[in-house]
């Protein structure tokens, strides 16, 4: 079966093919077809019966004139050639070279679908990754096997937060960065896929990065793939080459809406806004991949970024994505508006897997409360920040103008801070103390008295 | 035997005459299993628990005869299960980190022997009775196994095994049926998920289940046998509240369902409760604790077979007299599981995608909570506490509406409250419980008999207070009478020091109910003693100056477990925290009659 073409293609209908009179050929086979001008398109065996044949075509089938297509059944999923050489390399959003190098030579392929982890193989993620951004490593902080998007809009500098993330990415106590990156784009622009490739070669990284773009202009369908190649190739550096990877998406929003236009196609029934109920799996089956495995050095961190469509958290892909990571970093227009760099929304923002990677094994004793502190005075300085617009600021109590000048503070010294600035923990741990110390000692009750004692300015000096 | 006809994603077409709607079958080469959920003549549509990739049309098909069901005996506790019963720790060992498919093994391991003592009344000749205890096996320290007569079983025992070790399979006992025919019993036996065990009826006693929760236990109270769902968007506390609750609460078995959520949630839970110990038995929790597993990634199918995997198990150690909880987290992705089996099935889809039935699929299930007189006669309970995901964060989709017509207590997480960092994220106006009068005769018998009153004057003060909020936005505080702001501030401390309560705080992590009543109670008479003083003209913000406005929110942390008695001692003396201002605001008549002229 494997070597025979067929040219049995009885009708067509957007990116889906239906071939007759092939018999036995088994669901999810990957499929290769030659069409009328020689050119080769790749496709996936997505329903079968001896009757009819259902591929999907990732190229689209645009222009297919179905008497003159010739249809192959490779009899394996799509996979991905793997070997150390993927280092340093560009792929394409299916895996093929873009870099006018030679394609990848090697014995050991892997289905890029993946197969789920067994829960009872996953080791807690639990280690601190510094990212030098104070919004981040202070109050949201990331820990390796994390999955943790950036949730932002367009205009907003997520690619620059996301890139300084990456080059300043390291574990507390080792020196210069030990992460390998997997960068994948789907749907972007070839500028913001260069502005990535520039930033890496700034840092001299580029033989730790390997790409997977689909640029903008590229098939719709390929981006359901991917992410998948992506992961796949993460998958090996990881956990057969004991790896730290560092993997970065981006944006999940053109690959979610990708698979709205296939789901449409298929006839899915959809669940809300046009997204085919499974869309949450389907994301699962992306995100789930980060993580840690029991006795294996390596792990995979997973950065996805996505755009939200109106700036609206509520909509399906933030929402069913903040649904499965472990928190999200927000992205703030109102912050950017006021030039603040990066325009981390703390509030919103969240790590859930922070409490189990900072304090004194990881960072310093007193980070679970100052982070908790921080978020308390901040939220309550920004309920007297609305209360100022309405009565004025002069009505305000001594007590209140205070926590206008600590919000003021927050934003533009915590939260705000260089592109190429790089603050250990300790630097935004210390600064935390300098903003919390503007407010009243009694009003800081949730770090401990000994904290107060030895951390806050007024007893310091 | 028959074939495969036609491979739909996770969805089979086959030929097989004779097979029933909700049989097993196991599929092709690979031997993945599935259930049928249609049939037309003789042919039949299953759908996979495991990914099709790799199935052909024409491959071999086979009916196994049973519907889904579950394997109950000695083995389950401490161990992890996925969605149709397997056991993964087991499965890692044989196929490694990735879930290999077409694995078959067994949910209670064949390799040990349990130590099985018979109820030496039991003597050969004797009427049996479904349900009926047969023996014992000391599973873990904490919990004794009741082997009990299956349910669809009674007759005459013929023979009772000796004490002594025994497999799950070997036979323990023989027992006459009431046709005649002989039937050998083990420790263990077989139960279908989707019918609900049964029981001589419904007890109506009245036990709250004390999770340890202040917000939960003290103000939206459940009770053992209840029903509660946590509704909220992502990220507002639910998994970390059945989390807590899963660890503190005082049931004897718990069973945490992960129900299309995240693998490392799984792992917290394995990693963390071996290292606590159970407040209510000082043993390691993981003992009595009980974990189903169909993570985000794995296949959707088995996602909607999760639920009831868990839940049978809750009915069994129901059914030996336990006290059980069972967690689901999340309910949601359940609902959205059976949403694509109907959309599978060409069903109508009625709102958002979900078939008509949801609502009566939802109140079936938690229908099976509840508190019983067992086939055997003693007392056992299944609480159900359901995590509920509302897209957008929005409570009037489908699942949340319908799930909050079916419970009776209804904790409702919101964002505001998570944004700020006030956990638990209950929302204490939106959520309801229907169990207060039962819990408050409870709490008065057992802990004071104050604590209803308690209760509604902080719920009052705490609503009065939003209403307050609302005129300072509008206008500034200065429109409030010095009462007024008093209550607001009050309300304040009420929130912080009793409401919100951090579980990765070492000694706030659990409250017992002597501990929740103090504070409550404390702070309530700070309330009141500042109330006096302000209806004598002490402004609001002279008391907030007071140090115990300060101190009180450090109460919760500072009195561990171990230091009730100074929590007592210290809130029972706050009329010394006020006297200076009192003595400086009376009118002289009072100050003289205190001193006694
Ligand atoms: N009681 C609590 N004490 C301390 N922190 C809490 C508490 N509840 C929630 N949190 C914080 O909020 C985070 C999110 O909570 P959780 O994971 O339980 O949310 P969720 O509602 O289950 O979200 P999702 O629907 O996405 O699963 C936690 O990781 C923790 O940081
Ligand atoms: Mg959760």
């Amino acid at each position: 079966m494997k070597n025979l073409e067929f040219r049995t293609a009885s009708s067509v209908r957007g990116g889906l093919l239906v071939m007759a009179n092939v018999p036995g050929i088994a669901a999810g086979t990957r499929v290769s077809l030659t069409d009328h001008a020689g050119r080769r398109r790749n496709g996936l065996v997505i329903r079968t019966s001896d009757a009819a044949v259902l591929v999907e075509v990732f190229e689209g089938t645009d222009d297919l004139d179905l008497e003159r297509t010739w249809v192959r059944f490779l009899g394996e999923p799509f996979s991905l050639p793997v070997s150390r050489d993927i280092l340093g390399r560009v792929f394409n959003g299916v895996g093929l070279p873009r870099d006018g190098r030679p394609p990848i030579v090697s014995g050991q392929r892997r289905d890029i679908n993946g197969a789920a982890l067994n829960p009872a193989a996953r080791a807690y993620p639990r280690e601190f990754i510094q990212t030098g951004l104070s919004a981040v490593d202070g109050m949201n902080s990331l820990t390796r096997g994390q999955k943790l998007p950036i949730f932002s809009g367009g205009g907003l500098p997520h690619n620059r937060v996301a890139a300084q993330i990456v080059r300043q990415a390291r574990l507390l106590g080792e020196s210069g960065s030990e992460f390998v990156v997997v960068f994948a784009a789907f749907g972007v622009s070839s500028q913001d896929a260069r502005f990535f490739q520039e930033s890496f070669e700034e840092s001299g990284a580029l033989e730790r990065l390997v790409m997977f773009l689909n640029l903008a202009d590229e098939p719709v369908i390929e981006r359901l793939l991917t992410p998948r190649a992506a992961l796949t190739a993460a998958e090996y550096l990881a956990f057969e080459l004991d790896h730290h990877v560092l993997v970065v998406m981006t944006d999940m929003t053109a690959y979610a809406e990708a698979l709205r236009e296939v789901a449409v196609l298929r006839g899915d029934v959809p669940a809300r806004k046009g997204y085919p109920g499974y869309l949450y799996s389907d994301l699962a089956e992306l995100y789930e991949r980060a993580g840690r495995i029991k006795n294996r050095p390596g792990s995979i961190t997973l950065i996805p970024v996505l755009s939200m469509p109106s700036d609206d958290i509520t909509h399906p892909i933030p929402d069913l994505t903040g649904y499965i990571t472990e928190g999200q970093i927000v992205l703030s227009r109102e912050l950017h508006a006021q030039g603040v760099y990066p325009p981390i929304s703390v509030l919103p923002s969240l790590s859930r897997l922070m409490k189990d990677g900072i304090g004194g094994d990881f960072t310093r004793e007193d980070h679970p409360r100052v982070a908790s502190q921080l978020f308390a005075s901040y939220a309550k300085a920004l309920e007297v920040r609305g209360l100022a617009a309405i009565i004025g600021a002069e009505d305000l109590s001594e007590g209140d103008r205070r926590y206008l000048q600590f919000a003021e503070a927050f934003e533009r010294r915590f939260v705000g801070q260089g592109e190429e600035e790089e603050r250990d923990v300790y630097a935004t741990l210390d600064l935390a103390w300098d903003l919390l110390s503007m407010l009243p000692l009694e009003v800081l009750t949730r770090v401990s008295e000994a904290e107060l004692a030895k951390y806050h300015r007024q007893n310091r000096s | 035997m028959g074939k495969i006809l036609e491979i739909n994603g996770p969805l089979v077409r086959m030929e097989l005459p004779g097979v029933t709607l909700g049989e097993q079958v196991r599929v092709g080469a690979l031997g993945l299993v599935g259930e049928v959920i249609a049939r037309d003549g003789d042919t039949a549509l299953a759908q996979l628990y495991e990914d099709s990739t790799g199935l052909a049309p024409g491959e071999q098909v086979e009916g196994l005869g049973h519907p889904l069901s579950v394997e109950l005996g000695p083995g389950l506790l401490g161990g992890i299960f996925d969605g149709v019963q397997r056991p993964l720790e087991e499965i890692w060992r044989i196929t490694g980190d990735r879930i290999a498919r077409g694995v078959h093994v067994p949910a209670l391991s064949r390799d040990r022997k349990w130590t099985f003592t018979p109820i030496q009344e039991h003597q050969s000749g004797r009427l049996l009775n479904a349900g009926d205890v047969l023996g014992t096996v000391q599973e873990t320290a904490s919990i004794e196994h009741r082997i009990l007569v299956p349910p669809d079983v009674s007759g005459v025992l013929l023979e009772l095994a000796p004490a002594g070790e025994y497999d799950v399979d070997a036979t323990i006992a023989r027992v006459r049926l009431h046709d005649g025919e002989i039937r050998k019993l083990s420790l263990s036996h077989r139960w279908p998920v989707r019918i609900p065990r049964p029981f001589k009826q419904r007890d109506h006693a009245v036990q709250p289940l004390i999770t340890g929760q202040r917000i939960l236990d003290t103000f939206y109270p459940l009770l053992k046998g209840g029903k509660a769902a946590i509704p909220g968007p992502f990220g507002a506390g639910k998994t970390m509240l059945q989390h807590q609750i899963a660890r503190w609460c005082n049931a004897e078995i718990v069973i945490y369902v992960g129900c299309g959520e995240r693998g490392n949630e799984l792992t917290d839970v394995l990693e963390s409760l071996p290292k606590l110990t159970d407040p209510h038995t000082g043993r390691p929790l993981m003992e009595r604790t009980l974990l189903v597993a169909n993570t985000s990634n794995m296949p959707v199918v088995a996602r909607e077979a999760s639920v009831y995997v868990g839940l049978t198990i809750a009915e069994y150690f129901r059914d030996q007299g336990y006290d059980v909880v069972m967690v689901a987290d999340s309910t949601s992705r359940w609902a959205e599981a059976l949403r694509e089996v109907a959309g599978r099935l060409g069903q109508m889809p009625v709102e958002e995608g979900y078939p008509a039935y949801l609502g009566s699929r939802l109140a079936a299930f938690y229908e099976r909570a509840g508190r019983v007189e067992t086939l055997a006669g003693t007392s056992g309970s299944v609480t159900l506490i359901g995590a509920v995901s509302p897209p957008g964060g929005d409570f009037s989709e489908p699942v949340t509406s319908h799930t909050k017509e079916i419970i009776q207590t209804f904790w409702a997480l919101s964002k505001e409250l998570a944004d700020a960092r006030h956990y638990p994220a209950v929302d204490w106006l939106e959520s309801f419980s229907g169990y207060v009068g039962q819990a408050a005769r409870w709490w008065a018998d057992n802990v004071d008999p104050g604590w209803a009153d308690a209760r509604a004057r902080a719920l009052e003060l705490l609503s009065e207070s939003e209403e307050l909020r609302r005129i300072v936005n509008l206008v500034g505080v200065d429109a409030l009478s010095s009462e007024q702001r008093w209550s607001l501030e009050a309300a304040e401390l009420i929130k912080e020091a009793l409401l919100q309560q951090s579980a990765t705080d070492e000694v706030d992590s659990y409250a017992s109910p002597e501990k929740q009543y103090l504070l409550l109670a404390g702070l309530l008479g700070i309330y009141g003693q500042g109330m006096k003083l302000v209806q004598l003209g002490v402004p609001a913000q002279r008391l907030l100056e007071l140090p115990v406005m300060h101190e009180a929110r450090r109460w919760k942390t500072r009195y561990g477990a171990a230091d009730m008695a100074g929590l007592r001692e210290r809130t029972a003396g706050l009329t010394g925290d006020f006297a200076r201002l009192e003595l400086e605001y009376s009118p002289l008549t009072s100050r003289d009659q205190e001193r006694g002229i």
